[in-house]
């Protein structure tokens, strides 16, 4: 079932001459990994924005079309109802996170839905368990590493039990290894508890295999939707210039009609027809 | 041209953030700083052009010792773009963005006219002259500060992250315009946790971890270490990666090379 529904949207930012998304036609379902990439500038952000209907409540601006979330149009509710349903996660941690500690943070969005005090306690505690971050309950946010911050970010959000999390670029300022704690969280958060999961990257190499689906984005237009292995291996995908995977540029040279999207999947083939 | 002898340097006395640094660049060569967050990349090259002075030790720049020199004077060689544009960017349009430097140092006005519009171009900036920097993507603020410190010509280049949120194409674009200002002589360092990245682009890279160098040499050596890069919180190039899947020894970054291993390997000869 579709969990989010994006029909005909077409978004221009106030004072800007052209549109920024045009014409987007979306459905992503409940429990989906769905995977975002494109060009730089081609309206990856501004699509997030919908998705938790800061646009067009927050930021104004020529907004056609509808986005369905979770039932709820974002046009005629306001962010923080939207906000309950949709979690989203920016590139910066350091710019969300503003608490002095890692548990008053994730208590803050808690304390502004107006929930009594006891679910807060059981939530941040869920969250805290949930989440593997126990040990940093009473650091300061603003002295974690930047893959811890990034964890507590998603805590924070994880803690009002949105349906969906949209995340943009959350691995753009992690080292690779806490890039990799922090997606395979996300491919857990879909695993164990059913989340959807919308993933705006541009490291291929990583999330590729991970999601269910993916699509390119281009000049704020889809260009290529479907299963990850389908767009990635197109001839599309890299005229449009993403950063293939170097595992599919090799799976193309050696002619291979099996589509692996990781160097272990690839190993297993060659080995195997061998 | 630049080079530590023995340099320590604590934010907090007694905890050093970078110790017992000894490194030497020539002049026009091209190579990159990985590591974890929290390794001391930064506070490395910021030793370069004299934000940070060493407790311990020497850094010398083109000749100069960085103690003994203001940061002005060191700013107009060394141009150092930081890793999120939004701490560098302040101007009202892109352009006069890049025109502040020029101005600051003092340029003829015909001068700054023709380098601002050489290096929007250049940069692919050049339609958004008039628009307020806050107005752009995450990934075209990240080129109009390299292009606010591009434009006065310093001859090293020090770029912190420089790849975040960059899709293929730019990256490749950003390559071929390193490259290019290496050509020229600049000399180019580059902060990142991007493999890939230095895979395909840069021939030298340093890794550091808890404030130390832990390696120093090629490209094409040193990320083809897969221990050496776990241990220090980075990951193989996903070329190396397939390499060790397939026990291709040794493993390489090169596409044609572990091209025709891979072809070798499905033929039998390996």
């Amino acid at each position: 079932m579709a969990i989010v529904e994006i029909r005909n949207l077409t978004y221009r930012y106030p004072g800007s001459t052209k549109p920024s998304l045009y014409n987007i036609n979306l459905s992503v379902d409940e429990g989906e990994f769905f995977l975002i990439t494109g060009p730089s500038g081609c309206g990856k952000t501004t699509l997030c924005k919908c998705l938790n209907g800061l646009i067009p409540n927050s930021y104004g601006g020529d907004f056609d079309g509808e986005v369905i979330v979770d039932g709820l149009s974002t046009k005629n509710h306001p962010v923080y109802i939207i906000a309950q349903r949709v979690g989203l996660v920016f590139q910066d941690p350091e710019n969300e996170l503003f608490c002095t500690s890692v548990e008053k943070e994730i208590a803050f969005g808690l304390e502004n839905l107006g929930l009594p005090r006891e679910e807060i306690r059981k939530r941040i505690e869920e969250t805290i368990a949930m989440m593997g971050i126990s040990h940093l309950r009473d650091r300061a946010p603003y002295e974690l590493s930047g893959g811890e911050q990034q964890k507590v970010a998603i805590a924070a959000l994880l803690a009002m039990k949105p349906k969906i999390l949209v995340l943009d670029e959350p691995t753009a300022n992690l080292d690779p290894f806490s890039s990799k704690s922090v997606l395979d969280l996300l491919s857990r958060l879909k695993g164990e508890f059913g989340m959807t999961i919308i993933l705006v990257e541009h490291r291929l190499e990583i999330v590729a295999k991970m999601a269910d689906r993916c699509a390119i984005l281009n000049n704020g237009s889809i260009a290529l939707i479907g299963k990850p292995e389908e767009v990635l291996y197109s001839d599309e995908a890299e005229a449009i210039g993403i950063g293939i995977p170097k595992v599919v540029r090799l799976t193309k040279a050696l002619g291979i009609k099996n589509r692996p999207l990781s160097s272990k999947s690839l190993a297993n083939f060659i080995m195997v027809r061998k | 041209m630049i080079e530590f002898k023995g340099v320590y340097f604590s934010y907090v006395p007694g905890e050093y953030v970078i110790k017992n640094i000894n490194l030497f660049i020539n002049r026009g060569e091209i190579l990159a700083i990985l590591g974890g967050n929290g390794a001391g990349k930064t506070t490395l090259v910021k030793h370069i052009n004299g934000l940070l002075k060493p407790q311990l030790g020497y850094v010398k720049v083109l000749g100069m010792n960085t103690k003994e020199v203001s940061v002005a004077k060191l700013a107009k060689q060394v141009g150092l773009v930081f890793q999120n544009p939004d701490h560098q960017l302040f101007a009202e349009t892109v352009e006069k963005e890049v025109m502040f430097a020029l101005i600051n140092f003092g340029f003829p006005p015909e001068e700054i006219k023709s380098r601002t519009e050489k290096i929007l171009r250049g940069l692919d900036l050049i339609e958004y002259k008039d628009r307020s920097p806050f107005t752009l993507s995450g990934g075209e603020k990240k080129r109009l500060a390299l292009a606010a410190v591009l434009c006065y010509d310093p001859s090293i280049i020090i770029l912190d992250e420089p790849t975040t949120g960059q899709d293929y194409n730019q990256k490749r674009n950003l390559a071929k315009l390193l490259k290019r200002f290496n050509e020229e002589g600049k000399t180019i360092i580059i902060v990142t946790h991007d493999i890939e990245f230095v895979a395909d682009f840069i021939p030298r890279c340093i890794i550091m971890s808890n404030g130390e160098i832990v390696a120093d040499g090629p490209s094409d050596d040193i990320l083809t270490r897969g221990e050496l890069l776990m241990a220090n919180k980075l990951l193989m190039p996903q070329l190396v990666e397939i390499c060790y899947e397939l026990s291709i020894n040794p493993p390489s970054i090169k596409f044609d090379v572990v091209l025709s291993k891979v072809r070798a390997i499905m033929k039998g000869e390996i």
